[in-house]
């Protein structure tokens, strides 16, 4: 298998089995955030510290991105012929903050707001190196993919 | 509602569309030199100028162009905005009593396609834009999909809203797409970010508007029909709003900027949604123009299947909305759209709107603007 690296350092936990964003807790009114960020946009406090967030939420809204995204700034397959439409939606990490994310389900059939929902990693594309560089999306749990 | 501050004496617009072979701030120029003949005044006698474009160069330049009289140019970028951006420092302008006579210009060109964001520019990772997350149409998909699932709007009722802006845009000359769209060919077009096809978004776009502002009264120097400026408003982003390029929520929901912009607006004018005639909304879909129609005071969440089906937002209608067609039929040059919105409203307002002219003698018009990064413009004009 080949080498697997983080599309950006800093974004999710690595390496990890079970991978989690990395976000910020503001340490005067515990608002959350994602991703890292060191002020509050809610107090407009000047003090986070950072935190795993949750790995498991619902589907709070969706899209299916159906069109290849321009590249740069898009880093996975842009060429018509072969883009694969993919999911995005706000995922509600309870407690916490809603975070928005590449989805591993790109059928609208299958996608319903309120859905449980897992954090997972996909691959993104190569590099030149020939490492896969993989970025977060969310997965349906063994619970909501069995409904 | 007070005339008794500033007027719009004179309006000019460069087709929207595709130009090849012409700037975007060529476009600007003309737009200027048709506003300036509409008023019947020269470059010489405007005393300030507000002016921008996203993507076609900083407006200042154009003096070398229109004239080098050493007039007061300030450039101005705020995204979606920069209209209305313009419009509010030209209406303070000559509400402070500094000057009495000036203009606001707004234009742009785009290459094709939806935009390419530059995600640093908007505060942005990199990692936001390589995996495929910063796309403007992502957003509208995913904020009316919500609203829909929450106030029962229906797909039908996404593409009558296409329907009513291609129609709007065949009876108006400077519009891009004038060709009427059937409800069938909105719903079949190629889903680009569900539940939101082809025909159901606009597109970047070319072109350029210019507004002339004086003070009221001295508008009848200029104009035997002067539209009053009544309110101008620009709104940012409170905490809990949902807004386009954010990489997360708050889990707490407030209100966007757009609720904002309109409440204050209604308050300077000192009149109520109630009493508006026609409105020209940010319809960067059509979804966007449905949850704006509520945004904006105009009706209930929810009400617009119902008011949308009786045809109550069509010129004629009880409430007609995006009149010129919008930025659906019209393209969106992010620096000249909301003034765009204006131009119509102008239009609209002397009766010189032609066969898209809504009847009964309109007094009260009003445009609204959103876009990124959650920013809010609202003007209310009458006459």
């Amino acid at each position: 298998m080949s080498e697997r690296v983080p599309v950006e350092a800093g974004v999710f936990t690595w390496p990890a089995d079970e991978p989690r964003l990395l976000g910020s807790r503001c340490t005067n009114c515990d608002n959350h955030m994602f991703p890292v960020q060191d002020t509050c946009p809610r107090c407009s406090g000047g003090e986070t510290e950072t935190v795993e967030l949750g790995r498991t939420g619902t589907l709070w809204t969706w899209t299916v991105q159906g069109y290849p995204p321009k590249s740069p700034p898009y880093a996975g397959d842009a060429d018509p012929k072969t883009f694969e439409p993919y999911g995005v939606g706000y995922v509600e990490l309870p407690g916490q903050v809603k975070v928005e994310s590449r989805l591993t389900v790109n059928n609208p059939d299958e996608l319903e707001i309120g859905m449980e929902l897992e954090l997972v990693l996909v691959p993104l594309y190569t590099n030149d190196d020939g490492a896969e560089v993989v970025t977060f999306a969310f997965a349906p749990t063994a619970k909501a993919a069995s409904l | 509602m007070s005339n008794e501050d500033i007027a719009i004496v004179g309006i000019g617009m460069h087709e929207f569309g595709r130009h090849p072979g012409v700037s975007g701030m060529d476009q600007g120029v003309i737009a200027v030199r048709r506003a300036l003949a509409d008023a019947g005044v020269e470059w010489k006698d405007m005393q300030f100028a507000f002016g921008g474009s996203q993507a076609a160069g900083a407006a200042d330049t154009m003096v070398s162009k229109l004239g080098l009289t050493g007039l007061q140019f300030i450039n101005v970028m705020n995204g979606c905005a920069t209209g209305g951006s313009a419009l509010f420092s030209a209406y303070n302008s000559i509400k402070s009593g500094m000057f009495d006579l000036g203009i606001a210009i707004g234009f742009d060109k785009h290459e094709r396609g939806a935009f390419r964001i530059d995600t640093k520019k908007h505060g942005l990772a990199d990692w936001y834009g390589a995996s495929g997350l910063a796309l403007t149409t992502q957003f509208f998909g995913m904020k009316i999909n919500r609203y829909m699932h929450e106030h029962g709007i229906s797909d039908s009722t996404l593409a009558k809203v296409g329907v009513k802006a291609f129609k709007n845009g065949s009876m108006n000359p400077m519009a891009w797409r004038r060709r009427p769209l059937s409800e069938e060919e909105i719903t079949q077009s190629a889903m680009l970010s569900y539940p939101l096809t082809q025909y159901m978004f606009c597109s970047p776009g070319e072109g350029g508007v210019a507004l002339i502002l004086a003070k009221a009264s001295d508008a009848h120097k200029y104009t035997d029909t002067p539209v009053f400026l009544n309110a101008a408003v620009v709104r940012s982003r409170r905490f809990g709003s949902f807004e386009v390029m954010a990489p997360h929520l708050a889990l707490e929901h407030g209100v966007g900027p757009t609720v904002d912009a309109s409440k204050a607006a209604f308050e300077m004018a000192g009149i109520g949604p109630d009493d508006v005639d026609l409105a020209q909304l940010q319809d960067t879909e059509t979804g966007a123009e449905i949850m704006h129609m509520a945004e904006n005071g105009f009706c209930k969440d929810g009400e617009q299947e119902e008011m949308i089906a009786l045809g109550e937002t069509e010129i004629g209608g009880r409430f007609p909305v995006n009149t010129d067609g919008g930025c659906l039929a019209n393209g969106e040059p992010v620096g000249a759209s909301g003034l765009r919105q204006v131009y119509e409203n102008v239009l609209q307002l002397r009766g010189d709107a032609g066969p898209r002219q809504v009847p009964g003698d309109p007094k009260v018009a009003y445009t609204h603007v959103y876009g990124a990064p959650g920013i809010s413009g609202v003007n209310i004009l009458s006459r």
